[in-house]
């Protein structure tokens, strides 16, 4: 079960948009120290979890605390102290399209620390040598293919060995060898540094191979959590349907839309 | 009826929203003890994109619009025999018009769809929101050292208007038209007021630099981060920059030199 160590704390936390309730007073604790994954079928706001942690959305009951404190509650410089701590990989990579790789992974660095250039510039190696993009410190953000782009935005989250690391379906788009470089990397930051992770994914394999602890989120609500083992012999029909990827069960495949036979008559 | 007045209500809440909504905008970006170490090389590397390559549009529009304004002028001033007066007219029309508006006009165009299509870009690709989560403010980061070069750029481009017209002007009417040269540029000179026309002239290319720029900032910041919200903000900020220039045009020229 989940530590006394809590280090996010959600509590009856309640997220619209518009009419549309993608959280409905939802619990979950993110156990300090430990990788959790944040899993569920597409479109259930799991990104949006994210950036709720993150404090870039406030939410509209309930509370987040982060290290004991309200996110939603802190001024704006106290909350950029704060995300000085998290590192977040966006899945879209989100490198700044006008700095070089190296730069990318430096920025962090450069805004954060007083380092010497020689220093930042072996921080900014390293962490590019843990992706295996060394060689690609000169590139552009624009020359990267898209699985290469978020093992540098990677590079750049882990730059200040932030205490939290949020990734955001880190696995896509990923071909297999680098999908194991980056489910290692994941579990290696966490064991040797400590680092706590939240994982946002759909992979379910990969995720359940270095997950501590899951929360299947869907509909607003946390359908089951539980270690990977757990979930894995839940007899919860829409867990059971998600983590084994069946197109017939309680969850529906297809979008609401009249019957076929109207559609086509 | 009813629906009509609910409409109206409704958009006028929208507008003052949105001017809020800016004006807060610009508030967090602009009021805070700059960091020069940061902010200085960003502000240098934007006054090269927003006002060093603007130049060359800036120049030929000048010069062909000096050259158009000595051959009106000269075409309309001859019948009265008095085409000397020809450098007093381009000279109080660029200074205190038509170098103003027409270079704002143009910088809108140029600079403005570009500063909104670039940050409305890095929204969409969540450039701004994986800068906010390293900790850095955007606003400061991005907006504030877009919105000072822009501010910085345009009153020395509409000098740089003036003078490149005046000389498009000279060129018509002295050297292709025969104007006598002593005439041209003395009538300049004593009819041209320093403080009156040249100063004010800037003191409008100071206010349209900070109006332009805002809205093009703005838009890029807040639109809906796609590629059919980047259009929109784009088309947008050139029209309403257009109007809010025209229209600022004739209240401050109604305050410069309306005789009340």
């Amino acid at each position: 079960m989940v530590s006394d160590n809590v280090i996010v704390r959600v509590r009856d936390m309640s997220f619209y948009r518009g009419e549309r309730a993608i959280y409905d007073e939802v619990n979950i604790d993110i156990p300090q120290g430990k990788i959790t994954a944040i899993m569920g079928p597409s479109g259930t706001g799991k990104t949006t979890l994210l950036r709720l942690i993150g404090g870039q959305l406030r939410p509209d009951a309930g509370v987040i605390e982060v290290a004991g404190k309200n996110i939603a509650r802190m001024s704006r410089k106290e909350l950029f102290a704060v995300r000085s701590r998290m590192g977040m990989l966006f899945q879209s990579g989100a490198l700044f399209s006008d700095l070089s790789v190296f730069e990318n992974v430096a920025f962090p660095l450069r805004v954060h620390t007083q380092l010497p250039e020689d220093m930042i510039s072996d921080l900014v190696l390293l962490k590019l040598q843990a992706v295996g993009l060394r060689g690609a410190a000169e590139l552009m953000p624009a020359e990267l293919s898209g699985g290469m782009a978020r093992r540098v935005a990677l590079a750049r989250a882990i730059a200040l060995d932030p205490d939290i690391v949020m990734y955001d379906e880190p696995f896509a788009g990923q071909d297999p060898i680098a999908m194991g470089v980056v489910v290692q990397l994941i579990s290696k930051l966490n064991k040797a540094l400590g680092h706590t992770a939240i994982i946002v994914s759909h992979d379910i394999q990969e995720t359940f191979s270095i997950a501590d602890y899951v929360y299947v989120v869907a509909d607003g609500q946390v359908l089951a959590r539980g270690t990977p083992e757990e979930l894995q012999a839940t007899d919860q029909m829409q867990v059971k349907q998600f983590i084994q990827g069946l197109p017939d069960g309680p969850v529906p495949f297809h979008y609401p839309a009249m019957s076929v036979a109207e559609q086509f008559s | 009826m009813l629906d009509w007045v609910a409409g109206v209500g409704r958009s006028t809440l929208n507008i003052f929203t949105v001017l809020g909504r800016s004006g807060l905008t610009m508030y967090q970006a602009l009021v805070a003890v700059p960091d020069w170490r940061v902010q200085f090389p960003l502000l240098v590397r934007q006054l090269y994109f927003v006002g060093v390559l603007s130049v060359i549009i800036i120049v030929v529009s000048a010069l062909f619009i000096g050259m158009v304004l000595g051959l009106q002028g000269y075409t309309i001033l001859v019948d009265y025999g008095s085409e000397q007066a020809v450098g007093q007219m381009v000279a109080l029309t660029l200074t205190r018009e038509l170098a103003p508006v027409v270079a704002a006009l143009l910088f809108a165009g140029r600079a403005g769809s570009a500063l909104t299509a670039e940050i409305g870009l890095m929204k969409a690709t969540e450039q701004l929101a994986s800068m906010e989560m390293i900790g850095v403010d955007p606003l400061r980061r991005i907006i504030a050292p877009r919105f000072w070069a822009g501010f910085i750029s345009l009153p020395v481009l509409v000098a740089i208007f003036n003078v490149v017209g005046i000389w498009g002007g000279s060129l018509v009417s002295v050297d292709w038209l025969g104007v006598d040269s002593g005439s041209f540029w003395a009538n300049m000179q004593n009819s041209v007021d320093f403080a009156d026309d040249v100063i004010n002239g800037m003191i409008k290319a100071v206010v349209f630099g900070a109006v332009v720029t805002w809205i093009a900032v703005f838009q890029g910041y807040d639109l809906v981060p796609t590629s059919e919200g980047i259009s929109k903000a784009t088309t947008r900020t050139v029209v309403y920059s257009s109007l809010a220039v025209l229209g600022l045009d004739f209240v401050l020229t109604a305050l410069m030199f309306g005789d009340f």
